[in-house]
């Protein structure tokens, strides 16, 4: 398991900072365009027994985990040009806090 | 620490006590837990044929055409002309398919294509033959039934397209006997120059020993024993032994692999498949008279803590062994490197014959290489005939409607059009297929080489059920068949032999019967076997498959203009039947479909009116004679005359007459009559043609014309008439119904 | 002159593209690998079809970011012809050089089978000689093909003439059956507003000769290589 610490040590030689940090990034097909996956999959919980299902919208979910905490300028220029397509793609992110 | 070797261990192993005595007296001592899973995976049936190696010995493997043997190398190689030639084969991947048919199918195409690039060629294109249960109905078998045919259908999609080797043709078929054990055979054919052909032979003591591809894992752990073993409800919980395929990364090491054969950087290359690292090993090693020692420290691993045991059993997909000439690592560097490829200097071809594999600088394993890849026990298993059924007449079969009779066989699976499937396969990348899929043979041009190839692949499981030695014969028949209709000249086979649990008498009986007709028929063709595959254990507790020896065969097609379909043309086209009207009726699928009985002598072969029956279509192929050349196979010559109609660009109909003496109406329509050739000829050739015919010794008619918008055929006073439309309709959209909610 | 077919991981269709170049034209045209960082002496781009980078994350979204495609963005900002086709128009579209996006076929399904196209614009290097009214028969081969754009960019490129193809049945209409994929209007092919730069899912690379079924090909590959001598001069 990955943990996330900092340690600071007066000793310079033996100096370690391990500072991990997790972002992750929801990518949602956008309101405006046609989910057929979704659509497939919302037939199949009705089918499978779900009746009142109304829609299923089917996404991504991409994890990120950076050895120190990443600029948050770059990151949402990766998040909306690398990450999704704002032609077609929403997109949210969140830190994820490490115990 | 390391695990001990008992009884109990050995068991589990696969290997028998006789097996086990025998290690120990090639190593002189007790092997250890690694070296017992070594052997247990390179003496498993998979990958060591032991109950089969003294079957498959009776195929004809040479001729002038034939320059890498089956059994030497990866994939069989045949001359082509002019500097060139083809490496092909076929391989199964059942049993994987059976748990998850998505990643089973997809790596199974993974494996046979590392086998054709393995040899030096550029695969360019693919076939498979399935078989399935049936996928109408509601019933728990049908639901699944569609799953699987889904699944697989979708893996071998997914992993063709992405690595762009067009899927071009080959067969599908439904029958009860596949219920929870469908067969996925898939075939590949790859080009080459004569210089090019590589070898998986470690030569060349000192030279470094490369892995490259992706990270070793636990994937598919002794997946080789896993296909030794019947299917049961237990080998669901085997879901581990099942690889994830990445069509990627095989795209890459494709290129960088034929990039560094290019350079002749390369003194062996072997890809790493069944018993992966293992195999590799042993087995370069062997071929090349040498030994190879590896560090299992070095090999790229997915996972944390895997054992020597896991590292060399690991199955982990898109993974090459590759044997550089020493002073060649800079280049071959430069070219893992510029294809984002992972590798790592492993180890290196020493001269002591042995496979040595180290952990962290300790010996794990030495075994004599030779003596694993090669000393396998060989086994002869006992058989117990079963009697070959009675003919069957059609006076024991009480009339039915014969009208109905057509349309329920054009919508059965097994014969109806394939096109729900095939659209998912993209058949055009390389732009080369001449002939897509939905014709008697696939018939791609080779740009490299300026040349037409055709292919097919066939086999009736029914026929070999009731009689494997006329069924098997008959297979190849029919694959020759299909080529010669498509104006090839048959060249090659590859062979894939699906049957059950060879410990039972009967079911080896069927696997000796099949092997002894198909020799017997690949050398009355002149089509020797260039390598191929055996899949046993294909059985449940439901009971065995039927006997499914598939054929895969290559032929060349010299001119462009030889290039025949087998849909009719134009109106005014006189239809022939080169053969006998035919009578027999036993094992056709008009027998099992509309009267429910698999049973009953099937058809005979006669060698010599099957090669003079494809001698003549080919001379009027030649002499520019032939619109159009269909054989008839399942349903008879009904389904033959309208699947000419219904498969082309346009629909045409056809009328069609036989005197009162052929026969009552569904036998004419219906037997399955071998060496039978429905061709369609222009007005202004038949003269010539009927020349031709009648100076051969065969029996032939005219039998009608191409024309109209119904199929209308006439026996005597009795007529029946089907518009093409309703042909069509029951032909074309059949499996698009069954899968539409699959 | 020359023309060049670009090579990323995973392409599959740059061997058909250079084929029907060299052998269907006689034109000089050769690969750049993706890490090229320019273009010296290129007077045409080809991005043909394949899985680059295996399709993952989204088909096209890593091949963008390429060193290559750099020096693409500059020249067809200065007028030079590129094609994408198939996942060349996906890229194309990742980049920005085209409007749109491409969408997962509407069946779910990966499609492969002949389809016919109406010219809808004869203003672009790749269709000018293209003769009036013909219908294009060629395959096409995807799993993503459906194209996709906002309301607002579809009213645009429709107004400006931007679309260059549009899947059609036999009788030259634009009608559902025709539409393999589920792209809006049957849009099959589009083009920049500089017109310079066109993105199709169809096949003309695999359409070069009639023993595959059609050589309509010719006349997309034979304006581009014309357009490319004649703005060389």
């Amino acid at each position: 398991m990955r943990e996330g610490n900092f340690r600071l040590s007066d000793d310079v030689n033996s100096l370690m900072v391990i500072a991990l940090m997790k972002v992750r990034v929801v990518v949602m097909p956008k309101q405006s365009v046609l989910d057929p996956q979704g659509v497939a999959v919302r037939n199949a919980v009705e089918d499978a027994g779900l009746e009142t299902i109304k829609s299923v919208r089917v996404g991504k979910i991409l994890e990120l985990e950076f050895s120190t905490p990443p600029d948050e300028a770059k990151l949402k220029q990766i998040c909306g040009d690398l990450l999704s397509n704002p032609v077609i793609e929403d997109y949210t992110k969140e830190s994820i806090a490490e115990a | 620490m390391a695990a001990e070797v008992t009884a109990e261990v050995i068991e589990d192993h696969g290997l028998t006590p006789e097996e086990y005595g025998r290690i120990r007296t090639i190593l002189g001592r007790e092997p250890n837990f690694t070296e017992l899973g070594i052997f247990s995976v390179m003496w498993s049936e998979h990958c060591s044929y032991k109950n089969t190696r003294l079957e498959l010995k009776k195929f004809p493997t040479t001729g002038s055409k034939v320059l890498v043997k089956a059994g030497e190398e990866n994939a069989g190689v045949i001359d082509i002309g002019d500097g060139w030639a083809v490496a092909f084969k076929m391989e199964s991947h059942n049993h994987p398919s059976a748990v998850e048919p998505f990643q089973g199918a997809a790596t199974g195409v993974g494996g046979i294509i590392r086998d054709i690039f393995t040899m030096g060629a550029r695969p360019v294109f693919s076939l498979n033959s399935l078989r399935f249960g049936p996928i109408h109905g509601e019933t728990p078998a049908a639901r699944n039934n569609r799953s699987l045919f889904a699944g697989v259908v979708s893996g071998i999609s997914h992993y063709s397209n992405c690595i762009g080797i067009p899927t071009i043709g080959g067969e599908i078929y439904f029958d009860e006997s596949y219920n929870g054990n469908p067969l996925v055979n898939v075939f590949c054919l790859g080009v080459l120059r004569h210089e090019q052909i590589a070898r998986g032979a470690a030569k060349g003591v000192g030279n470094p020993v490369f892995y490259v591809g992706s990270e070793t894992g636990r994937d598919g752990l002794a997946g080789a024993s896993f296909a030794s073993r019947d299917l049961t409800k237990k080998s669901k919980k085997d879901r581990p032994a099942v690889q994830i395929g990445d069509p990627f990364k095989e795209k890459l090491l494709l290129e960088a692999c034929l990039e560094l054969l290019a350079l002749g950087c390369v003194a062996g290359i072997q890809d790493m498949g069944a018993a992966g690292l293992t195999c590799s090993t042993c087995e370069t090693a062997s071929r090349g008279g040498t030994g190879v020692q590896i560090e299992l420290a070095l090999v790229p691993m997915r996972e944390k803590g895997m054992t020597p045991y896991e590292i060399l059993l690991s199955e982990s997909q898109e993974r090459m062994l590759i044997i550089v000439h020493r002073g060649q690592e800079a280049k071959v560097k430069e070219i893992f490197e510029k294809w984002d490829l992972l590798y790592a200097l492993v180890g290196e071809v020493t001269d002591d014959g042995m496979m040595r594999v180290l952990h962290h600088g300790k010996i794990e394993v030495e075994i004599p290489a030779d003596k694993l890849a090669n000393d396998a026990p060989v086994y002869e298993r006992e058989v117990k005939a079963i009697p070959v059924p009675a003919k069957i007449r059609i006076d024991e079969l009480p009339p039915v409607d014969v009208r109905t009779s057509l349309l329920q066989l054009l919508a059965h699976p097994t014969i109806a059009s394939k096109n729900w499937v095939y659209h998912q396969y993209d058949h055009t990348v390389r732009a080369g297929t001449v002939v897509p899929p939905g014709s008697d043979a696939a018939v791609f041009y080779v740009r490299e080489a300026d040349k037409f190839l055709a292919a097919t692949s066939d086999c009736n499981g029914i026929y070999c059920k009731l009689d494997p030695r006329e069924g098997a014969r008959i297979a190849v028949a029919e694959a020759a068949r299909n080529l010669v209709c498509s104006g090839a000249t048959p060249i090659a086979v590859t062979d894939n032999l699906n049957f059950g649990n060879p410990y039972r008498p009967e079911n080896f009986w069927q696997l000796r019967e099949a092997v002894e007709g198909l020799a017997e028929a690949c050398r009355k063709f002149s089509t020797p076997v260039t390598g191929g595959n055996v899949s046993l254990y294909n059985q449940n507790p439901a009971g065995a498959i039927d006997p499914t020896p598939i054929v895969g065969m290559v032929g060349i097609i010299e001119k462009e203009r030889w290039i025949t379909r087998q849909s009719f043309q134009d109106c005014g086209d006189a239809i022939f039947l080169l053969g006998p009207v035919g009578h027999e009726i036993g094992a056709t699928h008009f027998l099992k479909e509309i009267y429910g009985r698999k049973e009953g002598l099937p058809p005979r072969l006669d060698f010599e009116l099957e090669l003079a029956v494809e001698s003549l279509a080919s001379q009027a192929i030649r002499k520019g004679l032939i619109k159009s050349a269909h054989d008839c196979s399942e349903g008879g010559l009904a389904v033959a005359l309208a699947e000419s109609c219904i498969s082309g660009e346009t629909l045409v109909g056809a009328t069609i007459h036989f005197p009162k003496t052929a026969g009552r109406i569904d036998l004419v329509l219906f037997n399955e009559t071998q060496s039978r050739l429905v061709i369609s000829v222009g007005a202004e050739n038949i003269a010539e043609f009927e020349q031709l015919c009648e100076a051969s010794s065969i029996i032939f008619s005219r039998i009608g014309q191409v024309g109209g918008t119904e199929l209308v055929i006439e026996v005597g006073n009795e007529t029946i008439s089907w518009s093409v439309d309703e042909l069509y309709d029951s032909w074309y959209c059949s499996i698009q119904r069954a899968m539409a909610n699959h | 002159m020359k023309i060049a077919v670009v090579q990323f991981p995973g392409s599959n269709c740059d061997q058909d593209c250079l084929h029907a170049l060299t052998n269907g034209l006689q034109v000089n045209a050769d690969y750049v690998w993706h890490k090229e960082t320019s273009l010296n002496g290129i007077d045409g781009v080809v991005l043909p079809g394949g899985f680059s980078y295996g399709d993952y994350l989204r088909c096209g979204a890593i091949a963008r970011f390429s060193p290559i495609m750099k020096s693409i963005l500059q020249a067809a900002q200065y007028g030079m012809p590129v094609i994408g086709i198939c996942n060349g128009f996906q890229i194309l579209c990742e980049a920005g050089l085209l409007p749109g996006a491409l969408l997962r076929n509407q069946s779910l399904n990966f499609v492969c089978r002949q389809v016919s196209l109406r010219v809808e614009s004869c203003e672009t290097p790749f269709t000018w000689e293209v003769p009036a009214g013909k219908i294009l028969r060629m395959p096409v081969a995807h799993g993503e093909g459906a194209f996709f754009a906002d309301a607002e960019t579809i009213v645009r490129i429709e107004a400006n003439k931007q679309v260059v193809f549009r899947y059609v049945d036999k009788a030259a209409q634009a009608t559902e059956q025709a539409n393999p994929n589920g792209s809006i209007h049957n849009i099959a092919g589009i083009c920049n507003e500089a017109r310079n730069v066109v993105g199709m899912m169809p096949h003309p690379d695999r359409a070069w000769d009639k023993k595959l079924g059609s050589e309509d090909g010719k006349f997309l590959f034979a304006s581009m290589v014309h357009t490319v001598e004649s703005l060389v001069r």
